[in-house]
């Protein structure tokens, strides 16, 4: 019984052979700024900026390293008076637009935009034909 | 007018099951690539880690002929396996410099003892500062930089040894 508790116990302290660094988290990696201005506009922004390696999630919401290695230059930019969307741009230059979830007005993200304004349209024709049948009815 | 719309559903159904099965049978292309391709070096200074080897600063990757920025990490499983090709990278005469991604100067010393250091110069990037300044998206990643100090090419994961011509060769246009 003893045995088996001892063994259930390791299990628990066991760690997963995840290939991670033997450092500890950047200083402001998880860490608020003391300015609550300035952290809640790094806050806004490591929102909208995408993960490197969880890719579909934030670096807010990210446990990757390099997710808290880029909030930590985030808010060092921040804290140093940086303005957050000279960041991003900085991060795109970089990366590329993917970097950023917020939607750009390049040709690509065109869709995005137009789609929902031409499902509005269609929309709007099928309603007026039913009315107008209905009213010849 | 709805009898000539009848089959429009399934086939709207049997385009998103062909979506499907393309996009499964060939998946998407998780790398990021750096767009800082065709770009000058951001600029850095990174310590020293290894006693008797010196730190790497951009400044040393504009000194007329071009080099193999190699980004490494001793708790990188693939930069393991990676190490021999580099060192047969190194014996074809190739100038090979190393960025340690967030580690301790004791791997790094542990890690080249048993597999190898074919590096010039190893910067110690503790926060991945320079990795991200670099658009690098992890470890093992590879840029070629010309004599001048443009980045000519990115390789993400590990260099293999049949990548090994490739890699001579773009060293070769860079020159």
């Amino acid at each position: 019984m003893k045995r088996a508790f001892l063994i259930a116990l390791g299990l628990m302290v066991a760690q997963p052979a995840l290939a991670d660094s033997n450092l500890a988290p950047a200083y402001w990696a998880n860490r608020q700024l003391p300015d609550e201005r300035q952290e809640a506009a790094a806050r806004a922004l490591m929102g909208q900026i995408r993960c490197l390696v969880c890719q579909g999630q934030s670096i807010a919401d990210s446990d990757a390293e390099l997710a808290g290695d880029m909030r930590d230059l985030v808010r060092r930019r921040i804290a140093a008076g940086e303005r957050p969307s000279d960041i991003r741009s900085w991060l795109i230059t970089r990366y590329g637009s993917w970097i950023s979830y917020r939607p750009t007005t390049e040709p690509a993200a065109l869709p995005l935009w137009l789609v929902p304004l031409g499902l509005l349209v269609a929309g709007g024709l099928l309603i007026v034909r039913r009315v107008k049948v209905r009213r010849r009815k | 007018m709805s009898r000539d719309l009848r089959f429009l559903p399934l086939i709207l159904l049997a385009l998103l099951i062909a979506g499907l099965v393309w996009r499964l049978a060939t998946p998407l292309d998780t790398n990021v690539a750096s767009k800082l391709d065709g770009q000058p070096v951001p600029t850095f200074d990174l310590a020293a880690v290894i006693p008797g080897k010196p730190g790497l600063a951009s400044s040393d990757l504009a000194r007329g002929s071009p080099r193999l920025v190699n980004l490494f990490a001793s708790w990188c499983v693939p930069c393991a396996t990676e190490a021999k090709v580099l060192e047969a990278l190194k014996a074809r005469g190739v100038a090979i410099d190393g960025i340690a991604i967030r580690d301790r100067p004791e791997d790094i010393a542990r890690f080249l003892a048993r597999y190898g250091d074919p590096y010039e110069r190893i910067g110690s990037d503790a926060r991945s500062q320079i990795q991200i300044a670099l658009g690098s998206s992890g470890v093992p990643e590879s840029f070629i930089v010309d004599g001048r100090g443009i980045i000519r090419y990115q390789k993400i994961g590990p260099i293999t040894a049949d990548e090994m011509p490739l890699i001579l060769a773009r060293l070769e246009q860079a020159k």
